[in-house]
């Protein structure tokens, strides 16, 4: 009997120990497989869309950089064209990389020095009369990007005439020119960061865990998803949010035009991840789609697809310029963000569901 | 076998599993209120929200400001005056009181152990759990040596409630034929050493684990009973325990449930256990004379068990309350909290409500970051009394911003148990209208789906 009790001791003593020890397992690589490979996931998504996506950014910024370069020695109308033409073609590429808020980009606010809009004429116009000015100051944030260069092209005007005449002024120049060359910068660093170190700690780092890069990854892309294209985009000009619409807040508000395909890209660059489709070619590998085919949730994965390819038909009936759009006629807008937020459904109660994923916001204790 | 209520009523038994009881439970409690407030939860969960989810009838509890934290060291303090038994009646009284109001304060915290907390601690208000080895013998200069056996056996009845009625609700076709949610949540496990990827995601296993879970909790009452399967039995539990602390993060609740099955153990153990930690007091302690009594008396005996026998009826009753409503439990979870339905469904869903004038029908949408923290942001949506009660303060709120002929609606939609997402709540229903009470909740959505089972 006292070997019994001693032995029983003993089993509570281990019993407590590995439950009090539990609570802290981190981020462990995973090199083995089960079912499913995450770390395939991450690696497909970091080689062949993350840091693809990143480089041709990059190349794009140092075109729209050295046009501007062009531009600032000789503005007139030819330059300012081939100079918007580069905006618009990075402004494009932008889209495909809005998503990925995570290790530098997420250090060094890349997104919000990137792309805040609508932007803030009274600050940028204040910035260009005092010649003195930190980009990366947090107050300048609507400051900079490309809302800023959109603004600077097309809005500081009534015509191209009195832009150009603009340009005139060494102030000018010289904001156009930080600007553009701060977009470049922020953008080399987080390419850099991915290419040098961050891309191994990524595809590593598959464990369940509120801080690890898978986690955060699906997190962060169901956040853009709902926040940086449903309501930025869409959601917030149309006025689903406030008592009134409010036009001036689409993207691209000066250049009129382009809101309409900058939508439709970012919509594709969220299916193309959702597939897990290369960002330079049609080649697709490991993706949320194949995680959930895995976990036996073929369904989903093709609700989820006709869901964006509804949303698609939907932005494609819109006008190029959201902001006529909605001054026109609004309902289609909001029938566009309805569609879209089908998909926000789908991925965030239903995917996320399925990955049963450590949500990072949640801190206290279950049942 | 003849059993006689009244010999049984009778019958005293040895205190100490009583008192050993006492003081296990007081100083986990106190260890839990420290922990809580070390994790920073008084602060993110009562001070920094600025709508907090009432229960029906008790919408007068509420944080109280800075003043929580005072109610916590109250709460604190009585736990460890519960453990060493000092002032022992009232330190029981003021701990149920101060723990009661801090689960009622919001109930986005829900949990069932903080329900069987409750419950225990006002169950303990009527034992004579300070009978023997407390600072109140001290005080008064006198030792028990019994208490009536019913004392000890009520502190198993709720412990034994808990666990079979957890397990009668584990026998329903989600969870037995599916295996849902487990099949949801084992393998999202994955990065676990050794098992994460050789067991969790294996069908089998599901499967055993749910039947399992079911039986255990059904059993395991009747094995703690039976002297003979007593230690296996207690094996199963610290099996049992330790596994879902691994797996899941449910905080002290493991630890308490092992500490308290103890009580089932002969009185031998817990003398033992009495005679350790008065070793380890000796050379503090001075030594007293304490007149030693054979058997504690209640004063008040007849109303004690009068009132503690309707509390077990009430117990027994209040878990079949879901019943009384035509829509599906696990979906509309009318009569679901305090029935022991623990980690039987995985539920996610999205609420996104839309504020209209009725006059001129234009309408926009509400932020929910903007009034809940994402912790109640996601109890909310998927429970309609959550969704309610935030449309209520959500329409009071504008039409107090000056909104007119305001009315409130939602678009949500519920996933349950891995099932796709489906509309959940009627979006032409203005719920500002919409009063809260215990009738069935006709703007509840019906789920198209079955789930058979108790």
């Amino acid at each position: 009997m006292f070997t019994v009790r001693k032995i029983f001791l003993a089993l509570v003593i281990t019993a407590f120990i590995i439950g009090c020890s539990s609570s802290s397992s981190d981020d462990g690589p995973s090199g083995k497989t089960d079912t499913f490979n995450r770390g395939a996931l991450l690696t497909n998504v970091a080689d062949n869309i993350i840091i693809p996506a990143f480089q041709d950014l990059s190349t794009k910024l140092s075109a729209l950089k050295s046009d501007k370069e062009t531009f600032v020695t000789t503005p007139d109308q030819t330059n300012l064209d081939a100079l918007r033409v580069s905006w618009l073609a990075a402004y494009k590429t932008w889209q495909y990389v809005e998503m990925f808020n995570i290790g530098k980009a997420e250090e060094i606010l890349y997104y919000f020095q990137m792309n805040v809009y609508p932007v803030s004429t009274t600050d940028v116009e204040a910035n260009i009369a005092s010649g003195s000015y930190d980009l990366s100051h947090i107050n300048n944030n609507d400051a900079v990007g490309f809302p800023a260069v959109d603004y600077l092209l097309y809005g500081i005007g009534a015509d191209d005439t009195v832009i150009l005449g603009k340009y005139a002024d060494v102030k000018y120049k010289n904001y156009l020119s930080d600007v553009i060359d701060q977009m470049l910068s922020l953008t080399e660093i987080v390419l850099n960061d991915w290419t040098s170190s961050y891309r191994s700690t990524f595809i590593n780092e598959t464990g369940n865990t509120s801080t690890s890069a898978l986690n955060k990854f699906i997190n962060d892309y169901v956040f853009y998803y709902e926040k940086g294209l449903r309501a930025n985009k869409i959601g917030i000009p149309a006025g689903n949010f406030s008592a009134n619409p409010l036009p001036e807040k689409v993207e691209g508000v000066y250049s009129k035009t382009f809101s309409k395909e900058l939508a439709l890209e970012a919509l594709n660059a969220v299916q193309n991840l959702f597939k897990g489709k290369a960002y330079s070619s049609s080649a697709t590998g490991q993706s949320f789609s194949s995680y959930l085919i895995d976990l036996e949730r073929m369904e989903l994965v093709t609700l989820i697809n006709s869901r964006f390819d509804g949303a698609r038909q939907k932005l494609q009936v819109l006008s190029t310029d959201f902001n006529s759009q909605i001054n026109t006629d609004n309902t289609k807008m909001t029938e566009a963000y309805d569609a879209l937020q089908l998909a926000v459904v789908s991925l965030k109660v239903d995917m996320l569901q399925a990955f049963n994923i450590n949500v990072d916001y949640v801190d206290a204790d279950g049942d | 076998m003849n059993f006689n209520i009244k010999t049984y009523l009778s019958k005293n038994t040895n205190a100490a599993p009583l008192a050993v009881f006492r003081i296990a439970f007081g100083a986990m409690m106190c260890f839990s209120i420290i922990r809580f407030w070390y994790h920073g939860w008084i602060e993110t969960l009562y001070i920094q929200p600025k709508f907090h989810f009432s229960y029906y009838g008790f919408e007068w509890i509420k944080p109280l400001g800075g003043y929580t934290y005072l109610l916590f060291i109250i709460c604190g303090v009585s736990a460890l005056m519960v453990a060493i038994g000092f002032k022992y009646r009232l330190a029981i009284i003021t701990f149920f009181l101060s723990f009661t109001y801090i689960e009622l304060m919001d109930k986005t915290t829900y949990l069932n152990h903080y329900y069987f907390i409750s419950l225990l601690s006002f169950l303990m208000i009527f034992l004579p759990a300070n009978a023997h080895f407390s600072v109140d013998n001290i005080l008064r200069k006198k030792t028990y040596e019994n208490v009536p056996k019913w004392t000890v056996d009520s502190v198993k009845l709720l412990l034994g409630i808990v666990y079979f009625y957890a397990g009668l609700a584990k026998i329903n076709s989600d969870w037995l034929f599916k295996a849902m949610p487990l099949k949801i949540w084992l393998p999202s496990k994955y990065d676990l050493p050794l098992i994460g990827n050789t067991l969790m995601h294996q069908d089998w296993f599901h499967f055993a684990m749910s039947w399992s879970g079911m039986l255990y909790d059904l059993a395991i009452p009747f094995l703690l009973l039976y002297r003979k399967t007593r230690i296996f039995a207690f094996a199963l539990v610290l099996i049992f325990h330790v596994f879902t602390r691994i797996l899941f993060p449910i905080g002290m609740f493991p630890f308490i449930m092992i500490v308290s099955t103890l009580i089932f153990f002969d009185a031998h153990l817990h003398i033992k256990i009495i005679g350790f930690l008065k070793y380890i007091l000796k050379n503090r302690a001075l030594n007293f004379t304490l007149a030693i009594r054979s058997n504690y008396n209640y004063q008040l005996r007849k109303p004690v068990i009068g009132l503690l026998s309707l509390f077990f009826i009430i117990q027994l009753i209040f878990p079949f309350r879901y019943v009384l409503y035509p829509n599906e439990l696990f979906w509309a979870e009318e009569g679901f909290r305090f029935s022991w339905r623990v980690m039987l469904i995985e539920k996610m869903g999205i609420s996104t409500f839309k504020i209209a004038n009725a006059e001129t029908n234009d309408f926009f949408y509400v932020d929910n970051k903007d009034f809940l923290t994402p912790f109640q942001e996601k109890q909310m949506s998927f429970q309609p009394d959550f969704i309610l009660e935030y449309a209520h303060y959500l329409g009071d709120h504008f039409t107090s911003q000056g909104h007119k002929n305001v009315q409130v609606f939602v678009e949500s939609y519920v996933a349950l148990n891995g099932r796709l997402s489906q509309p959940f709540i009627d979006k032409d229903v203005d719920l500002y209208r919409e009063k809260e009470s215990f009738k069935p909740k006709h703007w509840i959505l019906p789920f198209k789906d079955e789930i058979k089972g108790l």
